[in-house]
């Protein structure tokens, strides 16, 4: 058993209401920058849709993830490591920038500079890439915002399989939710298998998925290799970026950007520890409906004394074992398993997880149009088909998916019973395998979100990452080598030159 | 000739003292700014033939030149090849190979230039990049109708000759042993040199990656790096 350490994190979909504020936050702080207009480290998608990029759940196409061999080896879905070399002059599963959309800006400077003219000037939209005017913008961000845009189109989501997709494009039928998406910080990462450079790599004492910028080449094999399609590469800089969940904000105990903003408090961060040594052969089950369970396989419980034992001797410190038994994420997706990984068929092993969400059914319930299943509206009944939710979240199997909403219902039941009134029905604690108290925490930490409770984040101990005295008057967190910034106009090396212009007239 | 001893007995010297020790200084300064610089991404256009085309070609001439230029006389001798054999090999798989090339650069070159979005995002460095090599490759093309008129592979050992002279540091000799080459393969020699020159100035840096990419083939999957400082 080799015990690590790694800060996940739980979205509850029940609670999103599609705001998008956790993407504009961190687009404000990541992602403002030339090369990377058009990526979104976290978006939001309305599901049933194709997403961003365009059917990025589609891997016949986009080649991302991990393959099982008949061998039980696993390799990477876009080809052997020959296979993947022999690619870098011309990666044949890369999406082209118009499969997220072009980035463009207004001419805003005409509205100021046109001249005297009989109608209001207009500001045309402008490529970024080019610079040309833009007759018509085909795409943007989140391009299917609350199902915009034809069904035939959304339809192509992979999402559908095993349903009958038709009848959900007719208006009486159709359902909608909402999916934001960012880097899965995965255990068995298929980008870091994919680069050539080994410039990305898994840190070990938070798991967190990073890109060196130094040693990053550009081969972008990490942009196809990664299923979720959540690594973007730089046109301008020729780098590939990722998500970095906030890793300077997560060292000093804050939760990132995009759980610190959300208004509908529904991001949770938390220790999980696991057993590295066991992450190959949960990534490579025959079966892909068993992934889910693999995964929580490796999972170790925080309480067990020999675990807390082997967590020392790995170097885990306290604090994270501490913060690891009141880790909000632990509860959600190993006591209640009310949290699902996104797309565990991919093999990665991510780490962010969902809470898959309840149609709105109180008063359907009520106007008895769902009908009951031991003390509880029958799931199976609900507006969003479970057998989409499990492609989703479980690679098809429905019974986890039936379990998790089912126990959410069950708290819901619990405490209506407590606040509403009327005799307390015990079938539902019953049917769903948890007691009251178990109810009574799911509710604190679901349905009131304290800050506190929501995100349990140790403290990096610096003390052993760093020798301060060898900091002292370095150079800031910036791109190029520190103090540079890796752009002049002097340098016989190219680069743009710089934005910003210094001051010599004074003070 | 001053001149003749200029540019095959120092200039590859100069060439070659800028190509290493600036290929170092970048690397020690600048890693941010080395890449390889793909387009793709804002238009794939022709490069899945262009690139592949390009590259193949390019590593195959690189070590074809290696290998005719710097492999010991007596290598040839053991295997049965005489100089006038050797040389139809060079011009064969050279002319192939060069072909192949031209077809990629051509197919780059276009794409680059036909596509607004390519062009916006072009660094004068790149333009250079590109016509340099098309001059250089149109020119090695070019002397195999040279080589064509005398098949004796004499020229060619004195050129094999020059190259062995430059790597074993005796530029004066090696000067004087081409002196009376066909200008077409002088001026070849130069441009191929002043690629060198121009090496670490350009992307032309990410070549340096590509070799080390080959440790891909070797490395596991999975890397983790630790923040801990060793010994703690």
């Amino acid at each position: 058993m080799k015990v690590r350490a790694q800060i996940g994190m739980v979205l509850n979909l029940d609670k999103c209401i599609g705001c998008h504020t956790c993407s504009v936050t961190c687009k404000q702080v990541w992602t403002s920058r030339p090369g990377v207009e058009y990526a979104w480290f976290n978006n939001v998608e309305s599901k049933p849709g194709v997403g961003y990029p365009d059917e990025w759940e589609n891997q016949d196409k986009w080649q991302g993830g991990w393959k099982r061999e008949p061998n039980g080896a696993l390799r990477l879905r876009q080809g052997s490591r020959l296979g993947v070399l022999s690619k870098i002059f011309a990666n044949p599963a890369l999406p082209e920038i118009d499969d997220y959309y072009e980035p463009f800006t207004y001419d805003y400077e005409h509205l100021q500079q046109a001249p005297e003219q009989s109608a209001s000037p207009s500001a045309r939209p402008r490529s970024l890439l080019s610079g040309r005017t833009l007759e018509k913008i085909e795409k943007g961000p989140n391009w299917e915002e609350i199902l915009g845009g034809e069904f035939e189109r959304r339809s192509r989501d992979r999402n559908f399989e095993g349903l009958q997709k038709a009848i959900y494009g007719q208006f009486e039928q159709t359902f909608m939710m909402y999916l934001p998406r960012l880097c899965e910080h995965c255990l068995n990462p298929a980008c870091v298998a994919s680069c050539p450079s080994g410039a990305i790599y898994k840190r070990e004492e938070d798991g967190i998925v990073l890109i060196d910028q130094d040693k990053c080449r550009g081969w972008r094999m990490c942009v196809s290799g990664c299923p979720y399609k959540k690594i973007y590469y730089n046109w301008k800089s020729g780098k590939s970026e990722k998500c970095t969940f906030c890793f300077p904000r997560i060292e000093a105990g804050l939760p990132t950007v995009c759980a610190e903003t959300c208004v509908g408090r529904i991001r949770y961060l938390g220790v999980l520890l696991y057993d590295a040594d066991r992450i190959a052969d949960a990534a490579s089950v025959d079966a892909e409906r068993d992934l889910y369970e693999a995964q929580l396989g490796i999972f170790l419980d925080p309480d067990d004394p020999q675990v807390i034992a082997a967590a020392r001797r790995d170097g885990v410190p306290d604090a994270w074992l501490d913060a690891a038994r009141r880790s909000p994420v632990y509860a959600m997706a190993m006591r209640w398993r009310i949290a699902l990984p996104l797309h565990p068929e991919y093999r990665t092993l991510p780490m962010v997880w969902y809470v898959p969400p309840l149609s709105p059914i109180q008063t359907a319930v009520q106007s008895r149009m769902i009908g009951e299943v031991g003390g509880l509206p029958d799931v199976a009944a609900l507006r969003i088909p479970l057998q989409y939710l499990a492609n989703l979240l479980t690679a098809g199997d429905v019974d986890p998916v039936r379990r998790a909403l089912e126990r959410l219902l069950a708290m819901r039941a619990h405490m209506r019973h407590r606040h509403v009134g009327g005799t307390a029905d015990p079938r539902p604690a019953e049917r769903t395998g948890l007691t009251p108290a178990e109810f009574d925490a799911m509710y604190r930490l679901l349905g009131i979100a304290n800050y506190e409770d929501r995100f349990v984040i140790p403290t990096t101990h610096r003390e052993y990452a760093e020798n301060a005295f060898e900091l002292k008057g370095s150079c800031g967190f910036t791109f190029g080598n520190g103090c540079s910034g890796g752009e002049t106009s002097l340098s016989p090396f190219g680069g743009d030159r710089r934005r910003t212009v210094p001051d010599e007239g004074g003070v | 000739m001053a001149l003749n001893e200029f540019f095959f007995g120092i200039y590859p010297y100069i060439a070659g003292t800028v190509f290493l020790l600036g290929s170092w200084i970048r690397f020690d300064r600048e890693q941010y700014l080395w890449r390889s610089e793909s387009s793709q991404l804002l238009r794939r256009g022709s490069l899945r033939w262009g690139s592949n085309l390009f590259h193949f070609g390019i590593i195959g001439l690189f070590f074809g030149h290696l290998i005719g230029l710097l492999t010991p006389l007596a290598v040839f001798e053991t295997l049965g090849l005489t100089p006038p054999d050797k040389q139809i090999i060079a011009m064969t798989t050279g002319g192939t190979l060069g072909i192949a090339i031209l077809l990629g650069l051509i197919l780059l070159i276009h794409r680059r230039v036909s596509e607004p979005r390519l062009r916006a995002n072009s660094h004068w460095s790149d333009w250079v990049t590109l016509v340099w090599l098309l001059a250089t490759l149109l020119l090695g093309l070019s002397t195999i109708a040279v080589s064509a008129r005398h098949l004796d592979g004499r020229e060619m050992l004195l050129l094999m000759g020059w190259a062995k002279h430059i790597v074993t540091l005796r530029g004066v000799e090696a000067a004087a042993l081409i002196a009376g080459a066909s200008i077409v393969f002088k001026i070849h020699i130069v441009f191929g040199l002043t690629l060198f020159l121009i090496f670490p100035f350009t992307r032309l840096v990410h070549v340096w990656s590509g070799i080390a990419s080959l440790g891909y083939l070797l490395r596991p999957w999975q890397l983790v790096r630790s923040r801990r400082l060793p010994g703690t």
